[in-house]
C-alpha cells in the first residue's frame, strides 16, 4: 500500500501502522528510527487545516477514470457549467490533473493568471458563480512542462485546497486526471476530514478502458470513497449524413451498463459521441449552451440532474458530523 | 506451500519482487532451485522464479534499439500505436519487445491477449512473455505480475520508481531488434524513471502521439517541452483517431477534428509521421487481441500504420 517506503524490507507493516518500526521486519530498515519515534504516525496537519478552510462548501465531487482520454475533463466542465446555471448556486472547478490540465482551455481561460489576495490565491472566474482553479493559472506559457515528481504535485495539490480563497461554494467539482497515483491519493487523503459526497465516474464502452475503469473503483472502495455512478462517455456516433448509428469504441464486453449491474453501481447515463462536444472544449465554450436540444445535451442535463438529487439526499456540510 | 499465491525461487541473495506481488510469497533460495522447482509436481501454483540477479544482469545489452511511444494526454492510443508498431515490425523480420511502464493502467497484455502466464524464469532475470510461439515479440508488463486483472495498483512515485528500475534492469530481453516503450499520459515519474534508467543503455528517440484537437494538442506540446529538456530526440508525431468514415455513406467525420498534429508538428519543428483514421475495426481488434494487420491489409489504417513503421525503421537503421 501506499505508506510502505520503497526501500523497506518485504514484511513492512507501513508507515502508519500501530507496529511502525517496531516488527521483526523493521529491524535493518534505514526507516526504522524514524518509524519507530512515531513521526510517521501523525496526519499531516494540512487535514485539519484543509477542513476548516472548506467548512463553507456544502457539496464535493470528484470525477474519476483509471482510463485516459475518456472525457472526465469534459465531464467536470460541463457538470460545473450546468450547476452554474442555477444563479443561486455558487460553483467552483478546481482542476488536479498537474500534468495535463486541459481545464483552463475548456473553459475559455487559457492565459490567465491566478491573483494573490489576502486571503490566499484567489481563482480565475467564468461568471460571478463560477470559480476556476488549475495549475495551467501558473504556467507562463503554452509550451511549459510541468516535470515534477510525486511528492511535489501532492504538495500542489494542498496548496489548492488549503490556500486558495474558495469562499462559500455550494459545490467544488474535482477533475483528475487517469490512475490510481499521488493525485488521487492526496486529494481522497487531504479532503478526508473535510468529507467529500463521492466519485463519479467516467468511461468510454469498450474493454480496454472499463479494464482501467474497475481498477479505480478498486481504489474507491480501497479509500472509502463513496462512488456517485458511472457515466458512459462516447457511446455511439450517429452520422451527420446517414444519420446511421456506428460504435466506434464498441461495448465488446457489455460497456458501462454490464459493467454497473456486476458491481451493484448506478449508471448515470450514456453521452454520445458529437464532434460538437469536442470543438466547444477547443474554443472554450460550453456545449450544453451552443447546441442545447441536441441528444448529447439532453444526456448530460439527466445524468447532472441525477448527480444534484443524490447531493441533496447526502448533505453533508464538513464538520457538522465530527464534533 | 500450497497456501502460498507465489513461490519466489532465487538461487541466492535475496530478491526484491516479492514487493510488488499482492498475496502471500515464499521464497526458495537454492543452488539447483530452478530444476527442482521445474520438476515439481505442483504445477497449480502460482509461480514466478527469480534467479541471482547478481550473476548476469544482461538486460538491455543485446538490445539494439529503443523507441519511446509518448504523449502528455491521456487516451490518445500510446499503447495502440505501440501495439500496431510493434506488429508491423514484427512482419518486417525483426525480433522486437514492449515494456509496458503503465503501470496503473497497463493495457498491452490485454491488446496482444496474452494471459497471464505461469512461470517466469530464467538466469539473467526476469523472462519476458512472448506474444508469438517463435519468441520474436517480447513483453512485459506490470500485468503479468497482478493476481487478478482488476486489481488496482494504488502507488505513489517513489514505488513506481523502483519498479520502473527493475522493469528496465532486471527483464531479460536477449536480443532483440528494436525495445518500444509504452508510457502512461503526463510527465511524471514513470517518464523520469524510465528515461533516467534507459539511458545507461541507450535512448534512440521517442515517438509522439495526439489526437487532432486542442485540447489533445495542447498537452503534446508540454510532451514536446519535456523531450527537449530531457535530450530526448523526437523521431516524429503521429496524429491518431483522425477522421471516421462512415461504414454506411463513407461520409468522413472528423470527430476529433483535423489537422492538428500535423500543425502542431510544423510548429515545433517535429516530423509529422501521418495519421491513422478512428477506425472501429481497429477498436474491435484490439478489444479480441487480434493482429489488425494481418487482418485488414486492404484498409487505409493498415496502409497508415504500415507507411508510419516504415519510416521509423529506415529513421533508426540511418544511425
Ligand atoms: N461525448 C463526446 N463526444 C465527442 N467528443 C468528446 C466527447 N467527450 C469528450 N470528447 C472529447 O474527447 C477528448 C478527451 O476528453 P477529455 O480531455 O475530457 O478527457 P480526459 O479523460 O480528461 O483526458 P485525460 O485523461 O488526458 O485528462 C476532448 O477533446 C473532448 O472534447
Ligand atoms: N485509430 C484508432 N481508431 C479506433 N480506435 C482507436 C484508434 N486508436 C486508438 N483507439 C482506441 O482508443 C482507445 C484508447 O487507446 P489506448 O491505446 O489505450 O490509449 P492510451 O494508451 O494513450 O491511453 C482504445 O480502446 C483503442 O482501441
Ligand atoms: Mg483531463
Ligand atoms: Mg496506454
Ligand atoms: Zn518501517
Ligand atoms: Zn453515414
Amino acid at each position: 500500500m501506499a505508506d510502505v517506503p520503497n526501500n523497506a524490507p518485504q514484511h513492512c507493516p507501513g508507515t502508519t501502522s500501530d507496529q511502525a518500526g517496531q516488527t521483526s521486519a523493521c529491524q535493518g530498515c534505514p526507516n526504522q528510527n524514524i518509524c519507530a519515534s512515531g513521526a510517521t504516525k501523525a496526519p499531516d496537519p494540512a487535514i485539519e487545516e484543509i477542513k476548516v478552510k472548506l467548512a463553507t462548501v456544502k457539496h464535493k465531487i470528484l470525477v474519476l477514470s483509471g482510463k485516459g482520454g475518456v472525457g472526465k475533463s469534459t465531464f467536470s466542465a460541463h457538470l460545473a457549467h450546468a450547476l452554474a446555471s442555477d444563479e443561486t448556486k455558487e460553483v467552483a472547478l478546481l482542476d488536479v490533473d498537474i500534468c495535463g490540465p486541459s481545464i483552463p482551455k475548456m473553459m475559455g481561460l487559457e492565459g490567465e493568471q491566478v491573483h494573490q489576495s489576502g486571503s490566499g490565491w484567489s481563482p480565475v472566474y467564468v461568471e460571478d458563480n463560477l470559480a476556476v482553479m488549475s495549475i495551467g493559472f501558473l504556467l507562463s506559457s503554452p509550451d511549459d512542462a510541468v516535470i515534477w515528481r510525486g511528492p511535489k504535485k501532492n504538495g500542489m495539490i494542498k496548496q489548492f485546497l488549503r490556500d486558495v480563497d474558495w469562499g462559500e461554494l455550494d459545490f467544488l467539482i474535482v477533475d483528475t486526471p487517469p490512475g490510481t497515483s499521488d493525485e488521487h491519493l492526496s486529494i481522497v487523503q487531504y479532503l478526508g476530514e473535510a468529507r467529500i459526497d463521492g466519485a463519479v465516474i467516467i468511461t468510454t464502452p469498450q474493454e480496454v478502458s472499463l479494464q482501467d475503469v474497475r481498477k479505480e473503483i478498486g481504489f474507491c472502495q480501497k479509500v472509502k470513497l463513496p462512488i456517485i455512478g458511472v457515466v458512459e462517455n462516447m457511446s455511439g456516433f450517429v452520422c451527420p449524413k446517414c444519420k446511421n448509428t456506428s460504435q466506434i469504441f464498441p461495448p465488446t464486453t457489455g460497456g458501462a451498463e454490464r459493467m454497473c449491474e456486476e458491481l451493484n453501481l448506478p449508471l448515470l447515463g450514456k453521452v454520445p459521441l458529437d464532434p460538437r462536444i469536442g470543438r466547444s472544449c477547443d474554443e472554450g465554450k460550453s456545449f450544453l449552451s451552443e447546441v442545447p436540444d441536441s441528444p448529447a445535451a439532453i444526456a448530460y442535463g439527466n445524468i447532472v440532474q441525477r448527480i444534484k438529487d443524490y447531493c441533496a439526499s447526502h448533505v453533508s456540510i464538513s464538520g457538522d458530523n465530527s464534533d | 506451500m500450497d497456501h502460498f499465491d507465489w513461490v519466489i525461487i532465487s538461487k541466492g541473495g535475496r530478491s526484491t519482487v516479492s514487493g510488488y506481488l499482492n498475496g502471500s510469497c515464499v521464497e526458495v533460495t537454492h543452488e539447483n532451485a530452478e530444476e527442482n522447482f521445474m520438476k515439481s509436481t505442483l504445477s497449480a501454483w502460482r509461480k514466478i522464479a527469480v534467479c541471482n540477479l547478481l550473476i548476469n544482469r544482461t538486460g538491455l545489452s543485446q538490445v539494439r534499439r529503443v523507441i519511446l511511444v509518448l504523449s502528455g494526454k491521456g487516451g490518445v492510443g500510446k499503447s495502440t500505436i505501440t501495439t500496431e508498431l510493434a506488429l508491423a515490425f514484427l512482419h518486417a523480420g525483426k525480433k522486437v519487445g514492449i515494456l509496458d511502464v503503465d503501470l496503473c493502467g497497463p493495457s498491452i497484455p490485454r491488446m496482444l491477449r496474452v494471459c497471464r502466464p505461469d512461470v517466469h524464469q530464467c538466469d539473467s532475470g526476469w523472462v519476458p512473455v512472448y506474444a508469438d510461439a517463435q519468441q520474436n515479440l517480447a513483453l512485459m508488463s506490470i500485468g503479468f505480475l497482478l493476481e487478478h486483472p482488476d486489481e488496482a495498483v494504488v502507488w505513489r512515485g517513489p514505488k513506481k520508481t523502483a519498479l520502473i528500475g527493475q522493469f528496465v534492469s532486471d527483464v531479460a530481453w536477449g536480443e532483440l531488434d528494436i525495445l518500444l516503450v509504452d508510457t502512461p499520459p503526463g510527465t511524471s515519474d514513470e517518464h523520469l524513471a524510465v528515461l533516467e534508467n534507459l539511458r545507461k543503455h541507450r535512448v534512440d528517440g521517442a515517438v509522439l502521439v495526439t489526437t487532432p484537437q486542442a485540447v489533445s494538442t495542447g498537452d503534446v506540446r508540454r510532451e514536446i517541452t519535456f523531450c527537449k529538456k530531457l535530450g530526448v530526440r523526437i523521431l516524429g508525431l503521429i496524429e491518431n483517431m483522425s477522421g471516421f468514415v462512415c461504414p454506411h455513406c463513407s461520409e468522413c467525420s472528423n470527430i476529433f477534428s483535423k489537422g492538428g498534429g500535423e500543425e502542431l508538428a510544423k510548429l515545433t519543428g517535429s516530423e509529422f509521421l501521418g495519421s491513422v483514421p478512428l477506425d472501429p475495426q481497429l477498436t474491435q481488434s484490439l478489444e479480441e487481441g487480434t493482429d489488425f494487420l494481418q487482418a485488414f491489409p486492404e484498409s487505409a489504417t493498415f496502409s497508415s500504420i504500415n507507411t508510419i513503421a516504415n519510416t521509423l525503421l529506415s529513421r533508426i537503421q540511418d544511425d
